[in-house]
């Protein structure tokens, strides 16, 4: 399981980055869902995995934390995931707004001179 | 009533006097005036208060614990000498609000000047209140702040802008000296409370941090106080409102650089750099700045030289640090703000009733305005010296001091002579103030016509000319006492002083006699060149400091780091992505590099082949959208789904249904808003010019070299942790306690709304201004002009529309998606029977406010897929800015309320009520907590798909109207 998450992961940072770094605005922002995708499963795996463990304690009962999911990557994951949304809502208005202002949907504003 | 209590009430008053001047209406003038001065006089009550208790050499303290564990507290302590500042600044301040009320014209806004007024009183009496040497630097700086705002009151005016700046820049430059000073001072006694750093003196001067402790503390109070190389800024601060000047710039704030060197003498001075620094630079001071005063054309700039002169004076006695020089400097600082300040008003009502502030222009005055001139003449005549005022007794103390404080050097021996030319300029130049503007021909074409102003207005200068002739007269019945307690506050016990107006012919008398008879020769000789000549004296008047003040500022601020960008800046993008990827990518490398454990490679769990079908799928999508992202970006938005949807999956697979709920959501969102964004973007050529070049080619393959770094290493690190043992202690202990104190099973619910809630309040912070941004950007957006036309499925509909019989416009697109529309409006209860059962779920189950909060959002969602927006838009009753708004202040709210039981922010209470209907809800605090989470999302992402989809409606709006127009 490990070996395919981690590929998995790697697959996403890399399609990520190499659209990070491309010149489209729209390319861009795929770039940063994909990357955000990447970084939430990487923070996640921190914690190990575990197949089929409860995630919800039982109540007032002694409780041994082998048997459960780590709860702190989850907690910055989920974190993770509303942030990474904001910002990609921001950025989707910026790349609007960007785009009415300079007529292009470069990066930097003006298309790169050869 | 505790005179604890008292003290915390005198520090609190003026802020929040000037917070309810603040929001009065601007029409309010009265009204406004007299809370001010209320304030102010109510501020002086409470001070004499205390006199009894410090009368018997006591000191009165309140303690109150702020970062006890940093040593920083707010300690208050009132002894003698923060006894006598403080009545300067709220008796003065009274006096200045009663002037300033009638030197402001009805067009300006009396609520701002007075609040900003209030607020330097506040901050003054903190600075003079401070127990603990680091609030005392806090309250110093804030002093800086509202003074740049006075002196910049009048902002249409671009001097008084660039005054305001320059004392910012000076004097918040020598407050951040200051705390540098002040965090030696504290490392050096182990404490950062005064008292504690007052009886470490001898530990100090022994220390080698002493000298640069001492250099730094001085380039503070020098700057503040207007002494040389630092007295600019003082001349252009004149640029502020009159009433400002009098109260800021001669009775308060510059003296706060001469109360921080009288309070710490005890702990810098008695050594020869103390002497030799402090004395020399007031003494150079003192001469320069009386020098420059006689050249002023500028009444206030006359006054404002003056001012330097004098403070100089009193940092030469501090400098000289005898007990008897203390008693002297404490004296003329008192001395001074009666004088100076009433000679501020005077030259502020000669401008009010003139029109112009200039000496050339003014002459003979006194007819036109009697009482103004007496009033003046006094303050004049305090401001040279001459006896029975008060300005005569401490300058005959400072006169006896440098000629009898011998340390035997050529400096030492010069003093005295120093000290009389400077007297003598000082003689020369209230001559020129008092005579050439009060005295000779009545001058003739003045924009005004110069006449007595109201009672009111020279009311103040006259209370404060006949408290100079009071205190002049009767020394030690009205100032004695308090000098006395002030002096004993600072030294310990009381030299021997005299107060009395007649020594007998002695030295300093004679030295007077001198001083008087030079000054009037100065002035008798010169007046009628000065008048001629240019603004300042010969030679001396092309040295500006201001300007070379201006040119480090040119330098600094402008031409170096413009020249640095142009070394090392890029104005594009993409070199800097890259860069920031290698470094991360070099950074992981250098962190685990050498580390033996990445190559150790403990068993890992079997593959499962469902999993592993899965992500190939994942990661195919995942290519596949980099792939198309350029040309084709409705199939990269929907393979970007598919990689979404797996990590969706793989969340649920590995027990983390959490996770799962929120991304699944969030993904519905971020699709749907991607989808209505993509419309306003440009339409892609099929081919982008250049892209076959080599350099692009380069670029492309070096790019997809830095992507494939970073996703192998990313990979490998994951993995490597994977399979490597955890040992999560902190994980543990929130899970054993989610229950027991978090009242919730659902542990990452817990730890979200309960255990780590400030940080998610932070997150909602995040979430809400995102919101708002998204919806102010939008406000002003204008798409490319391509984009503002019809798109080519529009065109399509409404060409079949018109062309098919018994149809018209707009048929195609109502009946489009008929049955599915139908069934999106009617699942719109049902979405927030949903949501609702997220929420109240969250703490047990998985679910939660944030995702509630979306599920939400996304029933409006849909009514925006089902029907069109201006169907929505007619029926939406939902404010979203004040969802953001409430949600926020709910939540601060249930972390505040604990305060109520004495618990700190944001500790949680949970318990469980029975519902009718429902059954067991856990109420806990942090349910409420998740409240305010919830109608934070809904109003946030609800306003940006209003602000997003609105655009369309706006634009067809406005080609509606283009097509109306043109037909």
């Amino acid at each position: 399981m490990e070996i395919v998450l981690a590929l998995a992961i790697g697959t996403l940072v890399a399609s990520g980055v190499w659209l990070v770094l491309r010149p489209r605005t729209f390319q861009v922002i795929v770039g940063l869902c994909l990357l955000s995708y990447g970084v939430n499963l990487f923070i996640f795996s921190m914690g190990r995995l575990r197949v089929a463990a409860p995630p919800i304690l039982p109540k007032g009962e002694t409780i041994d934390p082998s048997l459960y999911t780590d709860p702190i990557p989850q907690a910055l994951v989920l974190t993770a995931i509303v942030i990474s949304f904001a910002t990609t809502a921001l950025f989707l208005v910026v790349l609007l707004a960007a785009q009415g202002f300079t007529g292009t949907d470069h990066i930097d504003g003006k298309e790169r001179d050869q | 009533m505790a005179t604890e209590t008292l003290l915390l009430l005198l520090l609190v008053l003026p802020f929040v006097g000037g917070l309810v001047v603040a929001m009065m209406r601007r029409s309010a003038r009265r009204a406004v005036v007299a809370v001010a001065a209320c304030v102010m006089a109510a501020s002086a009550m409470l001070l004499l208060v205390f006199w009894p208790q410090l009368s018997d050499g006591g000191v009165v303290h309140d303690h109150h614990a702020w970062l006890p564990r940093q040593g920083i507290n707010l300690t208050l302590r009132l002894d003698g000498l923060a006894f006598i500042f403080g009545l300067m600044v709220t008796g003065i301040g009274f006096l200045v609000v009663i002037y300033a009320r009638y030197y402001l014209s009805s067009k300006e806004s009396m609520p701002r000047f007075f609040s900003l007024l209030l607020l330097f009183a506040g901050a003054m009496n903190g600075m003079l209140l401070s127990g603990n040497i680091i609030t005392l630097v806090i309250f110093w700086e804030m002093t800086s702040i509202v003074s740049f705002l006075l002196i910049g009151f009048w902002r249409t005016n671009g001097a008084a802008r660039d005054g305001a700046r320059m004392a910012l820049t000076v004097t918040g430059t020598g407050g951040l000296c200051l705390l540098g000073s002040m965090l030696m001072v504290g490392y050096v006694a182990d404490s950062y409370d005064l008292e504690k750093v007052l009886a470490a003196g001898p530990q100090l001067r022994e220390h080698p941090l002493y000298l640069p402790a001492l250099i730094l503390f001085l380039i503070g109070c020098f700057t503040k106080s207007a002494q040389f190389p630092f007295h600019f800024w003082l001349p252009n601060a004149m640029s502020a409102p009159t009433p400002v000047s009098a109260y800021l710039h001669s009775a308060t704030m510059v003296k706060m650089g001469v109360f921080l060197l009288i309070r710490f003498s005890p702990v810098f001075g008695g050594t020869a750099e103390w002497f030799n620094i402090v004395a020399g630079i007031g003494l150079l001071t003192l001469i320069l700045g009386a020098v420059v005063a006689l050249f002023r054309h500028d009444l206030k700039g006359l006054l404002a030289y003056s001012t330097i002169s004098h403070l100089g004076l009193i940092t030469a006695l501090i400098g000289i640090g005898s007990p008897a020089a203390i008693v002297a400097a404490i004296f003329h600082v008192m001395n001074h703000a009666l004088f100076k300040a009433s000679l501020f008003m005077a030259a502020g009502i000669v401008d009010h009733e003139t029109g112009t502030r200039d000496i050339r222009k003014l002459s003979g005055l006194a007819r036109a305005m009697p009482v103004t001139a007496t009033l003046a003449a006094i303050s004049c005549a305090a401001m040279a010296g001459v006896p029975l005022l008060n300005g005569f007794l401490s300058k005959e103390m400072f006169f006896a001091e440098t000629s009898e404080w011998h340390r035997g050097t050529l400096f030492d021996d010069s003093m005295p002579y120093l000290a009389v030319v400077g007297s003598a300029f000082s003689v020369a130049y209230s001559l020129r103030f008092l005579i050439s503007v009060f005295f000779g021909t009545p001058s003739q074409d003045l924009p005004k016509a110069p006449h007595e102003p109201t009672p009111w207005m020279r009311r103040p200068a006259g209370i404060l000319a006949i408290l100079c002739l009071v205190v002049g007269i009767f020394p030690a019945l009205t100032v004695g006492p308090a000098l006395a307690v002030a002096a004993r506050s600072v030294l310990g016990e009381l030299p021997e002083y005299s107060l009395a107006i007649w020594h007998g012919i002695n030295v300093p008398l004679i030295m007077s006699v001198i001083a008087i008879a030079v000054g009037i020769a100065i002035y008798g000789l010169f007046h009628r060149s000065i008048t001629l000549g240019p603004e300042g004296p010969p030679v001396l008047w092309r040295v500006r400091g201001a300007r070379a003040y201006d040119a480090v500022m040119v330098a600094g601020t402008w031409r170096f780091p413009r020249r640095m960008m142009r070394m090392l800046g890029t104005p594009h993008l993409q070199p800097q992505l890259r860069l920031l990827m290698l470094l991360g990518a070099g950074a992981a490398a250098w962190a685990v590099w050498g580390t033996e454990r990445i190559w150790l490679g403990p068993p890992e769990s079997a593959v499962d082949p469902i999993f592993a079908i899965m992500w190939l799928v994942g990661g195919g999508c995942a290519i596949a959208a980099a792939w198309k992202a350029k040309y084709h970006r409705f199939t990269a938005l929907v393979f970007l789904g598919g990689a979404g949807i797996i990590t969706c999956i793989s969340f649920v697979w590995l027990s983390a249904p959490d996770l799962a709920v929120t991304q699944l959501l969030v993904e519905i969102v971020t699709t749907v808003l991607l989808l209505l964004g993509l419309r306003w973007l440009p339409r892609r050529r099929q081919e982008v010019p250049g892209e076959h070049h080599f350099k692009a080619k380069l670029r492309r393959r070096v790019d997809l070299v830095v992507a494939v770094i970073c996703g192998a290493g990313v990979a490998l690190l994951s993995y490597v942790v994977m399979t490597t043992p955890s040992g999560n202690v902190a994980s543990d202990w929130f899970l054993q306690h989610a229950y027991s104190e978090g009242g919730g099973t659902n542990v990452v619910n817990v730890i979200l709304v309960d255990f780590r809630g400030f940080d998610t309040f932070g997150e909602m912070a995040v979430l809400a201004i995102v919101g708002l941004t998204v919806f102010a950007l939008l406000r002003r957006f204008r798409p490319a002009i391509e984009s503002n036309e019809l798109t080519a499925q529009q065109r399509i509909q409404n060409a079949y529309d018109d062309a098919a019989d018994g149809r018209e416009r707009g048929d195609t697109v109502r009946d489009y998606l008929m049955v599915p529309s139908v069934i999106m409006h009617w699942m719109f209860p049902v979405v927030i029977l949903l949501a609702a059962e997220l929420f109240f779920r969250g703490h047990d189950l998985p679910g939660g406010g944030f995702a509630a909060g979306v599920a939400l959002a996304i029933a409006f969602l849909l009514q925006y897929l089902a029907a069109d927006v201006t169907w929505v838009e007619d029926r939406l009753r939902i404010l979203p800015v004040r969802w953001i708004g409430t949600g926020l202040l709910v939540s601060a709210f249930v972390g505040m309320g604990s305060w109520l039981f004495g618990y700190p922010f944001m500790t949680a209470h949970s318990q469980y009520v029975h519902v009718p209907l429902v059954g067991e809800v856990p109420a806990a605090t942090a349910l409420l907590f998740d409240l305010g989470v919830f109608l934070l999302v809904v109003g946030a992402v609800v306003l940006m798909q209003i602000a997003i989809a609105h655009q369309s409606l706006r634009w067809s709006r406005a080609r509606d109207k283009a097509a109306g127009g043109s037909e």
